[in-house]
């Protein structure tokens, strides 16, 4: 085995943690925002690679160029949902959110079999596609742009977050509701903007995935464990650590497969997620509790 | 409405009952059961049809009985599947049953006629477990899916002696599922009897998300045949390999993601040269002429072309109306002896098979399946030679060689 084989799946491994790392601050928004555990995430990843496929296959747009249009639809759609679901459940038992988007789920992959058939769908002749290639070794194009795409919505997401008041406001609802309130925030706004933002994040994920991705009604299963494992590892509720622990799961992933073989990939990193839930629970990032 | 009209109408009414009386009592009564609703509905109907086109063959200009089909749906499940087998043997009291296309309806409906001895003959399942119950009444005219895994290898063996060249090393892929364990267990086997050297089995989760380290491990071991069994990771893998630069020289594929519609069409020029495991292809009518001619009868009727499911329903009730007409009766029993003697030429088959005749578990042992190549973007037999349309490229040509 080369160095030079090594280093290609090392960046390989980088390269789709990306897109782990972006579905998974979704998912960890969302939570970190209103301890609700969002089991229809994979369905928005679905939707943003449906809206990428639509917008191509109708008007010969590529996905890149709809990327923008793409995450404004599923920020709506996040917004949109939280106004007509999860705010009903909001102070709901544990066991009750769970069952809300869990059967949400459920309903976002039957819509998407009986609109749009259960058939793998691509897109095909994306402005990316073949490889790259850097010095002696070669990665896909179309996962290189993902993975900067990746970069520069999770950094968006940082700046939002952290350099606006808007962003702000939002941080403080996560730390404490209460408090948030008396200083007159709208807490309800902040929870619609989390779903907003967490829904853009997995529609952003999506379209990035749709140039290299099959794009089918239950493509979100292949990604949502993955991303309940990296919220784990980068701690719940915690953006940078999400961003770090997607890159980690994805190196972790692809390296263990070719180290030990690619049939204990899945398990070399479920064996993470144990390894976490038993020895560091908060995460890496995250606070104790 | 005038009178005369009413006349022919009342005679004509008159005829038909006559002719249904007759009927009734010359009738060879075959019962079918298919999955004619439900999600694989559409095959049904095709086989049906299939069934349907095969009996008016059969039936046209004969002198004796004439073949009766009654159908019964299964739905896909094997309990219906058995309830209608059982109903079809004591109430519509068929001296022969057909069905069912899913293997394990094949398995519940064979049961019962087993037990009330009436020949089964199955045209289209290919789980091998079916004929290594060594039953007395089943009888399977398709071959399964471990001779359709040892295709390949056949394959492999007369390219190395039409070319000259030793192949030598052959790596697996396969998908985490049954379908595709049991494959990679079966290459592994052959591959040992027939001389090739397994130099990599690779194993991979289905459903996921990458396959970076699975293409670098096969690039590691470069063996020169890759025997690959996917559905879901199919176009993935192509891409895949294509991104890192991999590309062993002949990619020989399990049917399954690379006979898919999609395949070709979303890979385009990148599919070329694949070559994939397939039961049945319109093009071997070129070295087959029977094929062409029945495929255009049965165009005029339904247009569409036969494929590998309506193919085999019709050589299936072919075979048994043979057995049927050399019993000379509707007995099951003298039916199921003719069937054991069955010894059909591959010259009267639209099949690519080299005959049919029945080994003592009731499998036919002349059956085989073909190999298909991607061509200028679309699928062309390349084996067995003598019914190949084109001749096969070897090896595949290296990706920064291709326009």
């Amino acid at each position: 085995m080369t160095a030079e084989l090594l280093l290609q799946t090392l960046a390989s491994g980088v390269l789709i943690g990306l897109i782990y790392a972006l579905v998974a601050i979704g998912l960890t928004m969302i939570f970190g925002v209103m301890d609700i555990v969002n089991f229809a995430h994979g369905e928005f990843l679905m939707l943003g690679m449906y809206s990428s496929f639509w917008l191509f296959a109708l008007f010969a747009l590529d996905p890149l160029v709809t990327l923008p249009l793409t995450v404004l639809m599923l920020f709506a759609f996040g917004v949109l949902l939280y106004k007509l679901v999860i705010r009903r459940i909001i102070d709901a038992p544990p066991l009750s959110q769970i069952f809300t988007t869990f059967g949400l789920m459920l309903l976002f992959r039957g819509l998407a079999q009986f609109f749009w058939k259960p058939d793998y769908r691509t897109i095909e002749n994306s402005v990316v596609s073949g490889s790259v290639h850097l010095a002696n070794f070669q990665l896909g194009r179309p996962q290189v742009v993902a993975g900067i795409g990746a970069i520069v919505v999770t950094s968006a997401v940082w700046y939002f977050l952290h350099r606006t008041k808007l962003g702000s406001a939002l941080e403080a609802t996560a730390s404490d509701k209460e408090a948030a309130r008396l200083m007159g925030i709208d807490s309800h706004k902040m929870f619609g903007l989390a779903w907003g933002i967490g829904a853009a994040c997995a529609g952003a994920a999506g379209a990035l995935l749709s140039t290299f991705f099959p794009i089918f009604p239950e493509v979100g299963a292949n990604f949502i464990l993955i991303a309940f494992v990296v919220v784990n590892l980068g701690g719940f509720g915690s953006v940078a650590g999400a961003f770090w622990a997607g890159i980690l799961v994805g190196v972790i992933e692809v390296m263990g497969g070719l180290l030990l073989g690619p049939q204990y990939k899945m398990a070399i990193v479920l064996t993470l997620f144990l390894a976490v839930l038993m020895f560091r629970p908060q995460g890496l990032m995250g606070k104790a509790q | 409405m005038n009178i005369t009209w009413k006349f022919k109408l009342v005679a004509g009414a008159a005829a038909l009952a006559v002719t249904a009386g007759v009927r009734a009592q010359q009738e060879i009564r075959i019962g079918v059961i298919y999955p004619l609703t439900g999600s694989l509905a559409s095959s049904g109907a095709e086989m049906r049809d299939a069934l349907e086109f095969a009996a008016d063959i059969v039936n046209t200009g004969r002198k004796g009985a004439k073949i009766k089909l009654v159908f019964a749906d299964h739905q896909g499940n094997p309990q219906v599947g058995a309830s209608e087998a059982e109903r079809l043997i004591t109430q519509e009291h068929v001296v022969a049953l057909m069905g069912a296309y899913n293997s394990n309806v094949t398995q519940t409906a064979s049961q019962v006629a087993e037990r009330d001895k009436i020949p089964f003959l199955n045209a289209e399942s290919s789980s091998p477990t079916l004929t290594q119950r060594h039953f007395k009444y089943f009888f399977r005219t398709t071959p399964d899916d471990a001779l359709f895994v040892r295709n390949a290898f056949d394959f492999m063996k007369d390219v190395e002696q039409a070319r000259h060249i030793k192949i030598g090393s052959v790596a697996t892929l396969a998908e985490n599922t049954l379908f595709g364990d049991q494959a990679a267990k079966l290459q592994q086997q052959y591959a040992a009897a027939q001389g090739f050297n397994v130099v990599k089995q690779v194993s991979y989760p289905a459903k996921t998300t990458q396959l970076t380290s699975e293409v670098q491990t096969l690039k590691a071991a470069n063996p020169t045949v890759l025997l690959q069994s996917s559905y879901s990771e199919a176009i993935l893998s192509m891409k895949t390999y294509k991104e890192l630069g991999y590309l062993p020289d002949m990619l020989i594929a399990n049917d399954a993601g690379f006979a898919d519609t999609e395949f070709i069409k979303t890979l385009g020029k990148d599919a070329e040269y694949v070559i994939s495991r397939e039961v049945w292809a319109l093009d071997i009518g070129d070295k087959k002429p029977i094929i062409k001619k029945v495929d255009d009868l049965f165009k005029a009727r339904y247009k569409i072309d036969f494929t590998g499911n309506s193919a085999r329903s019709f050589t299936g009730l072919m075979v048994l109306a043979d057995a049927i007409n050399r019993a000379g009766s509707t007995d099951p029993e003298a039916i199921r002896k003719a069937l054991i003697a069955t010894n059909i030429p591959s010259s009267a088959l639209i099949m690519p098979w080299k005959g049919v005749k029945f080994d003592e578990t009731g499998q036919n042992t002349l059956g085989a399946g073909i190999l298909v190549q991607v061509r200028d973007g679309k699928y062309s037999t390349v084996w067995p030679f003598d019914l190949a349309s084109k001749d096969v490229v070897w090896p595949m040509p290296k990706w920064d060689a291709r326009k």
